[in-house]
């Protein structure tokens, strides 16, 4: 029992694989936060006066927050005043081709096993890269703007469609809605913006490939989707950051909007690095994601596979306006040595008919903590609703901690939740099993945790599933991969 | 090929096997009988490399080398296989990638090349044939919901692919129907030869019949306490285990 023991941590011990820093010029505004940061952010950026109100009431609003406590998380102080908020590429000229892109940053992605030549060959899909929160490179973007559809950085879209940004900026997410989504409006640097106009399905997936790269630099995304009438999209988050030292905190806010019979997918596979063995280092993330189920008969699902950071403080929900909306949850969240995460999901039923899903697998080893935390809330008019809720939690060592918070409220009488979980330890039987078949323990517990987590996995877009297998073996491994 | 000398195993501190002496030489098939509980599946689990059983003093020597030494996983690249009695399942693991795994896991120590998909899907569907495993348990996640046959079936189907040069058949034919307890015979045979060998656990005399064995031994409370021909498990199945028990 011991020696498996041992194994097992053995293997859970793997050190981070992508850790390494990219040489680019980065052009950084000093640390510190306060109105006149602010400005000169905002004014960098040549945005608009609603823009910059935004940021200004968002900033103002912070100032009277408190930093929410409330999570299974240990968080160590955070001085916001050592942080420089802004750091964008110093050659930030759209390129046409790939030859005029910085080769260092080509690099960069080569080693991430995502080199954007392959991406652009790999069957659909368009990248918008981000290196330090401004967009680098666009790709398909002809192919997208000949059905309408906008999928540019968010400054970009600030520039040419301000009316769409200011029309639904905030309205998934409003500016003070928790303490890191007002920290992020009011300094976000930049992002993504997607619209899919009526009736139009997006033909590929999209994705954005997110990375912190400069020394001390948090890092403020926002991301914002909107799909009109009858539209469909399916979106892609994928990211990871160099190894260092210092904590780095990242807030970022993503806002889904679905209007009457849209569908909107969003996919995650977020691998930031986690710290190492010791727990010292690796990136605090603190996200706020929300999809509004504005339109009757709208759809929106979250998938994400969640193996990095060392905090991870992340909750994306559904607020299921619309008559006969459906939200999905589907999450696998891993962490090892001494991460901690904090994740699940809020299903917030308005509309009558409304369906709702979650499906959280986590699984925790090394001496990590691994929380699931949802809220169903079934409001009186939202007459004839359902939830199902399943919450696994697999342990794979008697170190690391697994916990679960439900929370129900239902106010009518014909609604239906449903909240089922369970939790188990790695079965020893199962790997000895692999063992004698000439399997070893590493790859054994890599095919284990990936069958468990496999009804998940089944929900992400093909190519993105494979990375995710990978994802899930690396991260339980010890330095093979 | 297998020399078990003076075997002590014990589990949580109980003593299991009390003294083993096993010699078993290329190309031979040994059977093991016994009460239940008297230690067969102890004795199986502890050559494929069990963590939970202690051996306290004794040795086993696979090929001449100290098999006690190995990981698990390396005695089955060696060529050791264990059926085993209970196997178990692993929800969500595709039976093709779980194999597929093994295969190659086993062809790099042999330092041969690694199966792509298509040659992998090829062998399978042959020993598939062999075995007369139905093709949409490969489908399936590993044993998950395999009835107690099929299970015991994926085991043997599972040795084809792996030919192994040690098998240990676990209680292979409990739970068997009569023809599922000749194909699996058969599987067996079909490995059959002077460099290969077979350790086979059973409770039925029935499966001799078909697996011919050179030995058959008597385990009894932890030790071999009888070894003779194949006619042996003949008396047994005529007399039952008093005789033996009044004996030891
Ligand atoms: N992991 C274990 N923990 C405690 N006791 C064990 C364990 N494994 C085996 N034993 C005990 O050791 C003894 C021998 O068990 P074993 O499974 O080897 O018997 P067997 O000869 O295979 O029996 P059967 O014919 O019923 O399969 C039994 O008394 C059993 O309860
Ligand atoms: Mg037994």
């Amino acid at each position: 029992m011991e020696d498996q023991d041992k194994i097992l941590s053995d293997v859970t011990q793997g050190e981070y694989k992508y850790g390494f820093v990219t040489d680019i010029e980065t052009d950084i505004i000093e640390k510190g936060l306060n109105e006149d940061v602010i400005r000169l952010i905002s004014a960098k950026k040549e945005e608009p006066e609603f823009m910059l109100n935004f940021r200004l009431e968002a900033y103002r609003r912070w100032l009277k927050m408190k930093m929410p406590n409330w999570a299974y998380l240990k968080v160590p102080a955070i001085d916001f005043q050592a942080i420089s908020y802004y750091a964008a590429p110093k050659n930030k000229a759209k390129y046409d081709s790939l030859d005029e892109v910085d080769p260092e940053l080509l690099e960069t992605f080569n080693k991430l096993g995502i080199p954007l030549e392959e991406q652009k060959q790999l069957a659909g899909v368009a990248v918008d890269a981000v290196i330090d929160s401004v967009s680098v490179k666009t790709t398909f973007k002809e192919t997208l703007a000949e059905k309408g559809i906008i999928f540019c950085s968010f400054s970009e879209a600030v520039k040419e469609h301000p009316e769409l940004v200011q029309k639904y900026l905030g309205q998934a997410v409003p500016v003070a809605d928790n303490y890191f989504a007002a920290l992020n409006s009011a300094v976000f640097s930049d992002g993504s913006f997607c619209y899919i106009p009526k009736g139009v399905r997006c033909p590929m997936e999209l994705s954005t490939y997110f990375r912190i790269n400069a020394a001390n630099t948090g890092q403020f995304e926002r991301t914002l989707i909107v799909a009109d009438d009858d539209s469909y999209v399916s979106y892609l988050e994928g990211c990871t950051a160099p190894m260092r030292d210092e904590n780095q905190l990242h807030a970022a806010v993503v806002e889904i909007i679905a209007l009457d019979r849209a569908e909107v997918k969003y996919s995650t596979v977020q691998n930031w690095y986690p710290g190492d063995k010791n727990g010292k280092g690796g990136i605090y993330n603190f996200v706020t994601k929300r999809g509004v189920c504005r339109g009757v008969s709208s759809k929106i699902s979250w998938t994400q596979v969640e193996t990095g950071s060392a905090i991870t403080w992340k909750y994306p929900s559904c607020i299921l306006m619309g008559d006969n909306s459906v939200g999905e949850f589907n999450s696998v969240a891993v962490t090892n040595n001494h991460q901690q995460a904090d994740t699940g999901s809020k299903m917030i039923h308005i509309g009558k008919n409304t369906k709702s899903t979650i499906i959280s697998k986590g699984i925790s080893a090394g001496k990590s903590d691994n929380s699931y935390r949802g809220l169903v809330k079934i409001l009186p008019g939202a007459k004839n609703s359902r939830n199902f809720s399943q919450c696994d939690s697999l342990l794979l060592n008697d170190t690391c901690g697994a916990h679960t918070f439900p929370y129900i409220e239902v106010g009518n009488k014909s609604s239906v939740v449903e909240h089922e979980a369970t939790t188990s330890k790695i079965g020893e039987d199962q790997i000895f099993y692999c063992n004698q078949r000439g399997i070893d323990t590493e790859m054994a517990i890599g095919m284990i945790v990936n069958g468990y987590a496999k009804e998940v996995l089944n929900k992400l877009p093909m190519e993105f599933a494979v990375e995710a297998q990978k994802l899930l073996q690396i991260s339980l491994e010890g330095s093979v991969g | 090929m297998l020399s078990i000398k003076d075997l002590y195993v014990s589990v949580e501190g109980m003593e299991i096997l009390k003294g083993i002496n096993l010699e078993v030489k290329p190309g031979e098939v040994h059977a093991i009988m016994g009460p239940n509980g008297s230690g067969k599946s102890t004795l199986a689990n502890v050559l494929a490399g069990k963590e939970e059983y202690e051996v306290t003093s004794g040795s086993v020597l696979f090929d001449g080398e100290d098999l006690l030494e190995k990981a698990p996983e390396d005695r089955a690249k060696d060529g050791l296989f264990l059926s085993f009695q209970y196997p178990v399942e692993i929800p969500g693991v595709p039976m093709v990638n779980f194999l597929k795994s093994a295969v190659n896991e086993h062809r790099k120590h042999k330092g041969e090349k690694e199966l792509t998909a298509g040659e992998f899907l090829k062998l399978m569907r042959e020993k598939m044939d062999m075995v007369d495993m139905h093709p949409n348990l490969t489908n399936r996640s590993v044993n998950e919901g395999f009835s107690g046959g099929e299970k015991k079936k994926n085991e043997i189907f599972q040795m084809a692919l792996l030919e192994p040069r040690l098998a240990i058949l676990d209680e292979t034919d409990s739970g068997l129907d009569i023809d599922a307890l000749k194909t699996v015979a058969n599987g067996v045979n079909a490995l059959r030869s002077p460099e290969r060998s077979a350790i086979v656990v059973t409770h039925y005399q029935r499966l001799l019949d078909y697996i011919v064995p050179d030995f058959v031994h008597i385990l009894y409370k932890g030790k071999i306490v009888k070894t003779a021909g194949k006619e042996l498990a003949l008396e047994l199945e005529e007399k039952g285990y008093d005789w033996i028990k009044t004996d030891n």
